[in-house]
């Protein structure tokens, strides 16, 4: 067997759906089912999910540092909250693509800001941008409500059938369809000759441009591609939630949305998913010990798991999942274990 | 005319003090190539212990501010000792990650003891209003901030110029191995310096209570003002982030003052230019490290 081939075959069985992946999406979908009274908890979990897929695409695939990915979720949240507010988009999922698509002109020309310079000025110019934009929608508050906020959203039925009902049934379900779609295509493009040269950028962007690969194109795309998805995010939250306000925008967002990523692990596309759920129930464990000062904590689980390093946490964490596989199946893990990133 | 001057007054106060709060952020980030985004905690630390001082306790501000640069640098090399030195050779997102985390956690800890809203520290009388030079309007506290800050920062330049203890610094971070191979006790000089950046910031915590206000979110809210000093400023020398700071100190106050609608947006624009022309910084070595 040829190297050329050989290296197809590895990708096309690392492409392949596993049934450990076929599981967890049946879990999702019986979540929906099973806890009726959790709707809208379960709706911010899956949002979370999808904007920690987006920086993901960035961090663990492109091996971007970004601090300000808020700045794409803000824009499609105000974006789908304007078009919904003055009537201009009233059908939620033509409205949804509309907002992500503002989100991804943003993500393209701000992406050749952030493709200049090392891991520092990204940092910066992403940081920056992020702030930039929370500075103009407070100016230009006859727009955007200033720190009030865009009030009075109402939403129209989804594909004029299904309307948003007030248990948050409707949002949780249509949230959890656009996230599996997205995810799909995330999954598609990740493991397509394209994802594969991306990551051949991470690990070496000199080497990856000697051998071919138009580095700076890859990453002005996959940096597109990750604002668009975060937009989609914000415009999820907005239809969901019926409101848009300043902090859409915050740097909390971001950073939180980092920490997401972490306890989740980069560089495969369940790291978000999972870590948005432990993110979400570690937040709402927080908050009922110490309502005011959970931030505290969640700090606390950031500097933990950076001193353990991170690697090792996810070789503890996948400890028991592989043994199981080990054990049943006879064969080396099919669970692995994330890839260093940055 | 006078209020120009004026204007450029308080600029020139308000980067001063910029200065005096990140040019321990300009070695840790700097020269160590450390990311510290908990650089603003070392500062309202330092505020905060000057406010117990001072209001609680009944001490002279004068008294209090050389025990706020103590504390914040006895916490700075605690923190060094313990948890920073492990995190220099990781990569830049993990510092990020635990430098974020630190922060979350001061913010909520100085929360908790002592409550959110925003606190003031009571000046001597001989501190308060201002008065008239050539028809210019020229605050007290301002100039006495000009004063100290100005003495620090010469203090600084001759330290490290003229000292042994800056060809030291500048020897360990030009070249760490080479460094330690000349006898230098590298990871010493390092801690010495992370502990006196803390101290510096905590001081200038103190004295920005007064200008900038001083809430549990201090960190947060001044966080980005230190990135650009440093990174607008470059790490070749401490000029610099001095110049970044003066600039950034005058276009912050006259931004408020001319056009007060655009907000930080003056601010937030020129450093994404600057940083996009010259990534390496406007007063910054060429050489990309």
């Amino acid at each position: 067997m040829s190297a050329a081939s050989d290296v197809g075959h590895s990708a096309q069985r690392q492409a392949r759906w596993h049934y450990g992946e076929v599981a967890f999406w049946l879990i999702v979908l019986a979540c929906g089912f099973a806890f009726p009274s959790r709707y809208l908890i379960m709706t911010d979990i899956l949002r979370l999910a999808l904007f920690a897929m987006s920086l993901d695409l960035i961090l663990g695939y492109a091996g971007i540092v970004s601090l300000g990915h808020a700045a794409f979720f803000g824009v499609g949240a105000y974006a789908a909250g304007l078009l919904a507010l003055h009537g201009i988009v009233n059908e939620p999922v033509l409205a949804l693509i509309v907002a992500g698509l503002a989100a991804m002109v943003l993500g393209f020309a701000t992406s050749f800001l952030v493709i200049r310079g090392v891991d520092l000025t990204r940092l910066m110019v992403t940081l920056g941008i992020a702030l930039l934009l929370e500075a103009l929608a407070e100016r230009f508050s006859n727009i955007t409500g200033g720190t009030d906020g865009l009030q009075g959203i109402e939403m129209q039925p989804i594909f004029g059938e299904i309307p948003f009902d007030m248990f948050g049934k409707a949002g949780f379900f249509y949230s959890l369809a656009v996230l599996f779609l997205l995810f799909l295509l995330a999954r598609r493009i990740v493991h397509s000759p394209f994802g594969l040269s991306l990551r051949a950028i991470k690990n070496n962007p000199l080497r990856a441009a000697a051998i071919g690969i138009p580095v700076n194109r890859r990453l002005i795309a996959i940096y597109t591609l990750a604002a668009f998805y975060a937009g989609i995010a914000g415009a999820l939250f907005t239809q969901t939630t019926a409101i848009a306000s300043l902090d859409v925008f915050a740097f909390e967002r971001s950073a939180d949305l980092m920490l997401v990523l972490v306890i989740g692990g980069t560089g495969y596309l369940y790291g978000g998913l999972i870590g948005a759920v432990i993110f979400r129930m570690l937040q709402e464990l927080f908050s009922t010990i110490t309502p005011q000062y959970w931030q505290f904590w969640i700090g606390l689980v950031l500097v933990v798991i950076v001193l353990v390093g991170r690697q090792r946490l996810h070789r503890w964490v996948l400890y028991v999942p592989n043994l199981v596989v080990k054990q049943v199946a006879g064969r080396k893990a099919v669970v692995a274990v994330p890839e260093s990133d940055a | 005319m006078t209020a120009i001057l004026t204007n450029l007054f308080d600029g020139v106060a308000y980067g001063m003090l910029l200065f005096v709060l990140a040019c321990g952020l300009a070695v840790t980030l700097g020269l160590m190539n450390f990311v510290n985004l908990a650089h603003g905690a070392f500062a309202m630390a330092g505020g905060y212990v000057c406010m117990v001082l001072v209001n609680r306790m009944g001490w002279p501000f004068f008294a209090a501010l050389p025990l706020a640069f103590v504390s914040s640098a006895a916490i700075g090399i605690l923190l060094e000792r313990t948890l920073y030195r492990h995190l220099y050779t990781r990569s830049h997102l993990d510092q990020v990650l635990f430098t974020i985390g630190l922060t979350f956690m001061s913010v909520a800890a100085v929360d908790y003891i002592q409550g959110s809203s925003r606190v003031f520290i009571n000046l001597p009388a001989a501190l308060q209003g201002q008065f008239d030079l050539f028809g210019i309007g020229i605050g007290r506290y301002r100039l006495m901030i000009i004063v100290i800050c100005g003495l620090l920062t010469i203090g600084l330049q001759m330290v490290l110029a003229k000292t042994r203890f800056g060809s030291r610094l500048r020897a360990a971070v030009d070249d760490p191995r080479a460094a330690s191979g000349l006898g230098i006790n590298v990871p010493q000089v390092f801690a010495f310096t992370f502990a006196f950046g803390c101290g510096l910031a905590g001081l200038g915590g103190a004295l920005s209570a007064e200008i900038l206000g001083l809430d549990p979110y201090f960190p947060l809210k001044f966080m980005i003002y230190f990135l650009i000093v440093v990174t607008v400023g470059g790490s070749s020398s401490i000029t610099g982030p001095f110049l970044a700071s003066l600039l950034l100190g005058i276009g912050d106050v006259a931004g408020k003052y001319y056009v007060p609608k655009m907000g930080p947006f003056v601010i937030y624009t020129m450093m994404i230019v600057i940083l996009i022309w010259r990534p390496n910084g406007l007063f910054g070595r060429t050489a990309a490290r």
